[in-house]
C-alpha cells in the first residue's frame, strides 16, 4: 500500500485544458473519491496516476517514486473502469484469476483459490465461477472485473465509476462491501464517480474537481458542512444546495452575493411567508417546493407533513452560506 | 383528458406469463407509475395500454371505451419513448409539428399549435434551429413537444429519464412534473427507480414477476406495505426485517422476539411460525436503555442523517438517526422501535391486517 501524491498536474487535450495545476496528496490507506460534473477532469487524473495518460507538467508520486517513466504495468496499479473488459473465451474464476497467475507473482495454486472464493463471496457471484464470462449478465460482468482488481494487492486501486451500471440494491451492498474491504485492508484506493452518495458513504476524504481544478479536499462532512465554493457546495446535499441572492431575506454582509440554503439552514415555522408550490412525500422525509419573492427553494419536512400544496409556510435563513461574486465563500 | 381502468389483464407469450390478471384503475388527471425489477411487466402492461402488445385476456378501458383490441392508432394516446427520438434532418419547428402536419392540420393552426408548445417547455428561442446541435435537455424538451403538441388523452412514458445521469435526471424529472402540473394530462410512466416513482407520482403499482404486489399513495405504500417484496424494493435502505420464530395472536399489541416483547400497534389477524417485523430505518432510535441490543458495525454520513448498521440477535439492522449524533463503531446499544410504524409479515410474506395499516390494505 501507498501514498500517491500529485504535484503540479497539467494536462491539455489540444487547446481544451482537462487538469490545470493539481496537488494533492493521498495519503496511506486513504478511501479518496474524486467528485465532480461531467468534463472536470476525474477520469484524467485517474488515468495520470495509472500511466494510461501523461502529464504536460508536473508529477506523479507513488510510494514516494517518481511514476515519470513508468508504464503502466510497472505502476502496481489495479484498475476498474466503467465499461467492464474481460476474456470473454475464459470462465469466471479463470478471468478472476488471471492476474494472480503473472509469472512476476508466483502465486501458489492454494492461494490463488483462496483469495478467488474469498472476493467471489463478498461480490456474490460464488454461484457463477464456473460459467463462461460471456454468460453473465452486465451487473454481473462488472462484479467479475471489479473482483479481477480486489484479488491483486497493489499499491493503489484506481476505480472509475465502478458501481454506476449495476441496480439500485446491488450498489447499496456493494458500497458498503467495498468500503469494508478498504478499511480492512487498509489499501490505497481512488475512486472516481458522479454519485455523491457514494461520495458521501465512503469516502476518507473527497476532491472537488471544477473546470479542471481541484477546488476543495477534505472529509465528506467538512465538505458538506463547510463547502469553499458555490461548486462544491453544490456537489454533495440531496436535495441540492439552494443558491439565491444574499439579500433575498433582507441585509446581507458586505460583500455577499449569493446565499446558499441547506434544507437544515431554512428554519420552518418563522420569518416571512413562502407558498407551498409542491410536495414531495419520499418516505422517510417529505420534500417542499417552496416559492419566496419569486425564487424556487427546496427543502424537506418531516414524512407526515399536513402541509399540502397552496398552503402557506413561514420560512428563515439558518446560519446560511454567503458567497461573494466569484462564487467564494466569505461566510 | 382520460379515465383509464385495466381489468384481469393477462398476458402470456407462449409458456411465459409476463402480466397475469392486474387490476387498477388511473383516475383523469393522474400521474401514475408502474414500478418494479426488470421482468417484472411493467412494460408490458404499458404496452397493451397502448395498443402495442395485445392483452391474452382481460379489459382495458379509456373513458369507458374498451379499447384492449383496437389498434394503437385508434386510442388517443402519446407514447414517449427514451426521448431523443428525433428526426435529425428536421429543425425543432419541423419535428414538434410533423404529427400534425401528418393529420392534416391547417398550416396556420399548426404554427399557431406549435408556438403554444414551445411556450410551455420555454423552447420558443430555438425553434428555427436544427436539432443537431442542441444540448440533452433542450432536446428531450423538443420530444416532449412533439408528444404535447397533439393534445393527446393520455402520456405514455417508458422509462424516458433513464439514459441520463443521476444529476440531470433529477432536473428533468421536476421539469416532467411541472409540466404535468400546468397540463393535468393523465401520465402512465413505467421506471424501475423506485425514488423516481415516488418523487414524481401521485400513484403507484407495484409489480413483481408479473403480479401487483400493490397500488396506491407513494406514503401509503411506503409507510404500510402489503408484502416483504415492497416493503424491501421501496426506501433506501429499504425496510429492516427483524426474522423471528413465534406467534402473535388476533388483537396482540406486542410481539416477542427472543424474550423481548416488542411494543405494536393492535393486531386484527395473527399469525404464527417463521414471521417477519419489519420497520423502517427512520422509525428506530438508539437508545442504550432499550431492550433489544446491537453491536455498532458501521456507519454511513449523508449530510443530513447517517445510517448505522448494528448487528443484532435477528441479523443486521439499519437505523436513520440525525447526522450530529456521535456514534463509535464497535459500542453496543440498545434499539427502540417505534410502534407506530411496525408491520408484521406473515410467513407468505404478506402483512398482518392491524389497526395502522388497515385504512390502506384493506381497500384492496
Amino acid at each position: 500500500m501507498a501514498e500517491v501524491r500529485l504535484q503540479h498536474v497539467s494536462k491539455a487535450f489540444g487547446n481544451q485544458a482537462a487538469l490545470h495545476d493539481v496537488t494533492m496528496t493521498i495519503p496511506d490507506g486513504s478511501f479518496v473519491v474524486l467528485l465532480g460534473p461531467t468534463g472536470a477532469g476525474k477520469t484524467t487524473l485517474l488515468r495520470m496516476v495509472s500511466g494510461l495518460d501523461k502529464p504536460d507538467t508536473g508529477e506523479v508520486w507513488i510510494g514516494g517514486q517518481s511514476m515519470r517513466d513508468l508504464t503502466p504495468a510497472q505502476r502496481n496499479v489495479a484498475m476498474v473502469f466503467q465499461q467492464y473488459s474481460l476474456y470473454p473465451h475464459l470462465t469466471v474464476r479463470e478471468n478472476m484469476e488471471f492476474p494472480l497467475k503473472s509469472p512476476l507473482l508466483r502465486t501458489p495454486k492454494a492461494e490463488i483459490a483462496r483469495k478467488v472464493a474469498e472476493v467471489a463471496e463478498i461480490l456474490q457471484i460464488s454461484h457463477k465461477l464456473d460459467n463462461k464470462a460471456t454468460a453473465l449478465s452486465g451487473g454481473e460482468m462488472q462484479r467479475v472485473s471489479i473482483g479481477r482488481a480486489l484479488v491483486r494487492n497493489p499499491a493503489v486501486y484506481l476505480m472509475d465509476e465502478p458501481l454506476s451500471s449495476l441496480d439500485a440494491k446491488l450498489r447499496a451492498d456493494l458500497r458498503v462491501e467495498l468500503k469494508r474491504i478498504q478499511a480492512n485492508s487498509g489499501a490505497t484506493l481512488l475512486y472516481v464517480t458522479h454519485d455523491q452518495v457514494e461520495a458521501m458513504t465512503m469516502a476518507t476524504q473527497v476532491g472537488v474537481l471544477s473546470e479542471g481544478r481541484l477546488v476543495q479536499f477534505g472529509t465528506p462532512r467538512e465538505i458538506y458542512e463547510q463547502p469553499v465554493s458555490i461548486d462544491a457546495a453544490s456537489r454533495l446535499g440531496q436535495p441540492r444546495i439552494n443558491i439565491v441572492p444574499a439579500d433575498l431575506f433582507g441585509t446581507a454582509p458586505i460583500g455577499a452575493i449569493q446565499m446558499g440554503l441547506r434544507p437544515e439552514q431554512i428554519k420552518q415555522g418563522e420569518g416571512q411567508d413562502s407558498l407551498v408550490k409542491r410536495v414531495e412525500h419520499l418516505g422517510d422525509q417529505t420534500r417542499l417546493h417552496l416559492s419566496f419573492r419569486s425564487h424556487d427553494l427546496i427543502t424537506v419536512t418531516s414524512a407526515h407533513t399536513p402541509l399540502r400544496a397552496g398552503d402557506i409556510v413561514k420560512i428563515e435563513p439558518d446560519r446560511p452560506f454567503y458567497f461573494n461574486a466569484a462564487g467564494t465563500r466569505i461566510t | 383528458m382520460a379515465e383509464i381502468v385495466i381489468k384481469n389483464l393477462r398476458k402470456e407469450f407462449g409458456a411465459f406469463t409476463a402480466v397475469q390478471g392486474s387490476s387498477f384503475t388511473i383516475a383523469d388527471g393522474e400521474f401514475f407509475m408502474l414500478l418494479g425489477p426488470s421482468g417484472c411487466g411493467k412494460t408490458t402492461t404499458l404496452r397493451m395500454i397502448a395498443g402495442l402488445e395485445l392483452p391474452t385476456s382481460g379489459e382495458i378501458f379509456i373513458n369507458g371505451e374498451e379499447v384492449s383490441q383496437k389498434p394503437a392508432s385508434q386510442r388517443d394516446i402519446a407514447f414517449v419513448f427514451q426521448m431523443f427520438a428525433l428526426y435529425p434532418h428536421m429543425n425543432v419547428r419541423k419535428n414538434i409539428s410533423y404529427p400534425l402536419i401528418s393529420q392534416g392540420m391547417p398550416k396556420a393552426q399548426v404554427k399557431a399549435k406549435v408556438q403554444e408548445v414551445a411556450a410551455i417547455l420555454g423552447i420558443e428561442g430555438l425553434l428555427d434551429r436544427p436539432v443537431g446541435n442542441l444540448s440533452g435537455g433542450d432536446r428531450q424538451r423538443v420530444a416532449l413537444g412533439r408528444a404535447i403538441v397533439r393534445n393527446p388523452a393520455c402520456f405514455l412514458m417508458d422509462e424516458p429519464l433513464g439514459a441520463l445521469d443521476a444529476e440531470f435526471r433529477e432536473h428533468m424529472a421536476e421539469e416532467l412534473r411541472a409540466l404535468h402540473d400546468r397540463m393535468h394530462a393523465t401520465t402512465v410512466y413505467v421506471t424501475h427507480d423506485q425514488l423516481e416513482a415516488m418523487q414524481m407520482g401521485d400513484k403507484i403499482v407495484v409489480m413483481n414477476h408479473g403480479v401487483v404486489e400493490q397500488f396506491g399513495k407513494p406514503q401509503d405504500i411506503y409507510d404500510w406495505p402489503a408484502t416483504t417484496f415492497v416493503a424491501n424494493f421501496i426506501g433506501s435502505p429499504p425496510m429492516n426485517f427483524l426474522r423471528f420464530d413465534g406467534m402473535v395472536g388476533n388483537g396482540a399489541t406486542s410481539a416477542e422476539l427472543s424474550g423481548q416483547p416488542i411494543e405494536i400497534l393492535r393486531l386484527i389477524n395473527g399469525a404464527s411460525g417463521a414471521l417477519i417485523l419489519g420497520v423502517r430505518p427512520e422509525n428506530i432510535r438508539l437508545d442504550d436503555a432499550a431492550g433489544t441490543k446491537g453491536r455498532i458495525l458501521a456507519t454511513e454520513y449523508l449530510g443530513t442523517t447517517q445510517i448505522v448498521t448494528l448487528d443484532t440477535a435477528h441479523g443486521p439492522v439499519k437505523a436513520r438517526v440525525d447526522a450530529k449524533m456521535n456514534v463509535r463503531i464497535g459500542d453496543t446499544t440498545g434499539l427502540r422501535l417505534d410502534a407506530r410504524s411496525i408491520t408484521i409479515f406473515n410467513p407468505e410474506g404478506r402483512a398482518l391486517l392491524s389497526v395502522a395499516n388497515q385504512r390502506v390494505l384493506s381497500h384492496g
